[in-house]
């Protein structure tokens, strides 16, 4: 198998004029560019989205805070949350994505190359879409306004009568333009991952990340449609005068909660599923050892995805459901923790008595599941429905969704960073920054997370803009903003790390991390056309294979 | 080194049809919550007029769509035999099926705004009713835009039986509109009723 890279005579000069770069990036159609546009964007928006975040916690760090008005407060928490989840959370994982799984199945490029480019600029629009909000939410001729419904926008608060002037239909608008693009890129993953694997490739030796990002994609398809379909529903009600979710006319409000929820759960997923991928990929390499059992994650995995689409409504257990229906998504809730517990053991079980090397992308991966299992045993706690009755829209609820989103998700797309950008760039990360990083948004997280579920389970609700002193609330807040500025701090150095490591770091070579996977075949970064000669593969390890012709894979597998 | 075909799966040729089923899985969860919202909003008008009094099955235009199956179906066989000629007709037949369910949505349409008055704005059911219909309507304009394409490129001669694959994949599409066709006269004009 020839992996090296055809030697290109670099014929072009030193330095282009701006505007070509530009037009060259702004017209790609290559999987690895729009890969590092997405990651990009989604890095443009972690920024925008933190500093709402920054802002919402400054407001809570003492009682009668007047650091912003109410109004701006739900405005803040609307945009994070919107903002987070689908123009940061979702955009990392597609990044990802389309930059790797091509070259983790030996192909050349997605199976939809324009589509790509499409979905990717649909997203991108979608994302300036709700923050054009803040000029055009009243008409270009004043001042706008952000949504402010929250980030689950329940009816009636969404309709004509409670939301005047146009920042709901930018809310509305934004995520039906950037749900197209997801669905899009979610045919595409699909696509590619059926149709493009290299000669060899048969399903069962794929590796783990396009497996993962397989069972994503078909999420993404089933349950970003719904959101579709509800978020044209509110158009018609907005400015057809339906009547939907119009209580008055006979409508139910109940309805866009099922409807929102049906999309809304399996978004966890979606969203946690490249999580899992990146944790499948780094954690053998760094613990010496071929992930412990192949087949289990791949059927946990996809059991996930089916068991996800049937869990939604553990979102809604105090609208007053049937006993009967109550009952149902308690247990779903509670199955869907079996195979996702199956995961967390095989990852476990592939560092038990590996060679375990503490990288920072390591550091990550093993801070990831610690949290990712506490996020999950809170879940748990939340999905008995009497405890839920209790604890719903307080505080415990916002630190157990924050659990799994930064403590779990959060903390494999660092992990991801760390591993994969010295194939994007050709350039190592700084591993002293990197652990400077890794440290002190740990200790952030811990700070901010762990003391939130405190003020919860003592009563405060989610998404008041201040509270009394003396219910017990006052130290836990403040402990909690202290650690939102230990995760900012963290996050400038991760900045700083990726500035200063894509220009000063040193080279990286094709394959620093001595991996088994394709990618670390061709060059760093590879060239436009992945591969001199489309890869043959007999095993889940190709490059181990390589390297120990005596002692291959596929004599055992 | 030759490089030989995956040894289970699909080839990259067939990635187009992959695309379009996965295509349709997205817009058929789309039309499930539509489905959904008109089956549980059935009889909770406040208001009227209500569908036993106003809707009138239209069995006529409905035999004109699902046809249209037959007839974009027959045109992909011929063009895999080679018969241009022969695909330009079924083709046309397929658009001209397609265009007269259109035009059979437009005039119950009419009928329904002007002499029953009933509009999307008016009670639940004509929320609904417009929603569920519209939605599938947008969809055959949809279909019909793209097969209009198909046809312009045959007129000008540029279709050709090495393009069969390719308009099977559209067809798949059309096929779509159809099936859902059948599940929304079911809901519309026999269950909702």
């Amino acid at each position: 198998m020839s992996t090296e890279a055809i030697a290109l005579p670099r014929t072009e000069p030193a330095s282009r004029p701006f505007v070509d770069a530009l037009h060259e990036w702004v017209t790609t159609v290559d999987h690895k560019r729009l890969g590092i546009l997405y990651i990009v964007y989604a890095l443009i928006f972690l920024v925008i989205g933190g500093v709402e975040a920054t802002v919402l916690r400054i407001q809570l760090i003492r009682p009668h805070n007047d650091f912003v008005s109410p109004q701006v407060f739900n405005r803040m928490f609307t945009m994070h949350g919107t903002t987070m989840i689908f123009f940061v959370a979702m955009p990392l994982g597609f990044g990802f994505a389309n930059y790797l799984i091509p070259l983790m199945i030996g192909a050349r490029d997605m199976a939809f190359p324009r589509l790509n480019a499409f979905s990717f600029w649909l997203m991108a629009f979608g994302g300036f879409l709700l923050y054009f909000s803040l000029v055009g939410a009243n008409g270009l001729y004043g001042a706008g306004n952000a949504p402010d419904v929250g980030w689950f926008a329940y009816a009636p608060l969404t309709s004509q009568t409670f939301s005047v002037g146009h920042s709901t239909d930018f809310w509305t608008l934004g995520l039906l333009v950037s749900g197209f693009g997801s669905i899009g890129t979610a045919i595409n993953i699909i696509a590619t991952v059926l149709c493009m694997r290299c000669p060899g490739m048969i399903l069962g030796k794929m590796p783990l990340l396009a497996w993962l990002n397989l069972v994503m994609a078909g999420l993404v398809v089933l349950a970003v449609s719904p959101l579709t379909a509800a978020q044209l529903m509110l158009l018609v009600d907005r400015y057809l005068g339906g009547h939907f979710f119009d209580t008055q006319a006979g409508g139910s409000a109940v309805i866009w909660m099922h409807f929102f929820w049906i999309f809304g759960h399996p978004e966890v997923y979606v969203l946690v599923m490249p999580a899992f991928a990146f944790a499948s990929e780094i954690i053998p390499v760094f613990s010496r050892k071929p992930i412990f059992g192949y087949p289990i994650m791949v059927g946990a995995t996809v059991a996930i995805g089916f068991v996800s689409m049937s869990v939604w409504a553990h979102h809604m257990f105090t609208v007053g459901m049937s006993s009967a229906a109550n009952t149902f998504f308690v247990l779903s809730t509670m199955a869907i923790s079996v195979p996702t517990g199956i995961k967390i053991f095989n990852w476990l079980a592939t560092m038990w008595g590996g060679k375990i090397e503490f990288k920072t992308p390591m550091l990550f991966c093993i801070a990831f599941l610690f949290q990712f299992l506490i996020a999950g045993l809170t879940g748990i706690m939340l999905s008995v429905a009497p405890f839920n009755w209790q604890l719903a829209n307080s505080y415990f609820v916002v630190a157990h969704f924050h659990y799994v989103i930064v403590g779990g998700i959060m903390f494999m797309m660092f992990a991801a960073f760390y591993y994969w950008f010295p194939k994007m760039t050709g350039k190592m990360c700084s591993e002293t920054l990197g652990k400077w990083h890794f440290w002190l948004f740990l200790i952030g997280f811990h700070l901010t997370f762990d003391f939130m579920h405190i003020p919860g389970l003592l009563g405060m609700p989610r998404r008041i803009y201040t509270y009394e002193p003396g219910r017990g609330w006052d130290t836990w807040n403040l402990i909690v903003t202290i650690g939102v500025f230990f995760q900012t701090i963290a996050t400038l150095v991760f900045v700083v790390n990726l500035l200063w490591s894509y220009f000063k770091g040193k080279a990286a070579g094709n394959d620093p991390w001595d991996a088994w996977t394709l990618e670390w075949s061709t060059a760093s970064p590879p060239p436009a056309y992945n591969f001199a000669t489309i890869p043959e593969v007999k095993s889940r390890r190709p490059l181990w294979d390589l390297k120990h012709p005596n002692d291959p894979d596929w004599k055992y597998e | 080194m030759t490089v030989a075909k995956p040894e289970i799966g699909l080839s990259s040729s067939a990635r187009g049809r992959v695309g379009m089923f996965c295509l349709i899985a997205a817009e058929a969860a789309i039309f499930t919550i539509f489905v959904v919202a008109y089956l549980f909003y059935v009889g909770k008008s406040l208001t009227g007029p209500s569908p036993k009094d106003v809707l009138r099955v239209p069995i006529f235009y409905t035999i004109c769509l699902l046809s249209s199956s037959l007839t974009i179906h027959m045109a992909v066989r011929v063009l895999r035999r080679g018969s241009v000629g022969g695909f330009g007709a079924w083709w046309f037949a397929t658009i001209a099926l397609g265009a007269a369910f259109l035009y059979g949505t437009a005039t119950e349409w009419q009928r329904l705004i002007y002499h029953d008055g009933l509009t999307i704005s008016t009670n639940l059911f004509g929320t609904t009713y417009y929603s569920l219909v519209g939605l599938h309507g947008v969809h055959v304009v949809v279909g019909l835009m793209s097969l209009s394409l198909v046809m312009a490129f045959t007129l000008l001669g540029n279709v050709g039986s090495e393009h069969a694959e390719r308009v099977d994949v559209l067809s798949l599409y059309w096929h779509f509109v159809d099936a859902v066709w059948v599940v929304v006269f079911t809901v519309v004009y026999v269950i909702g009723r």
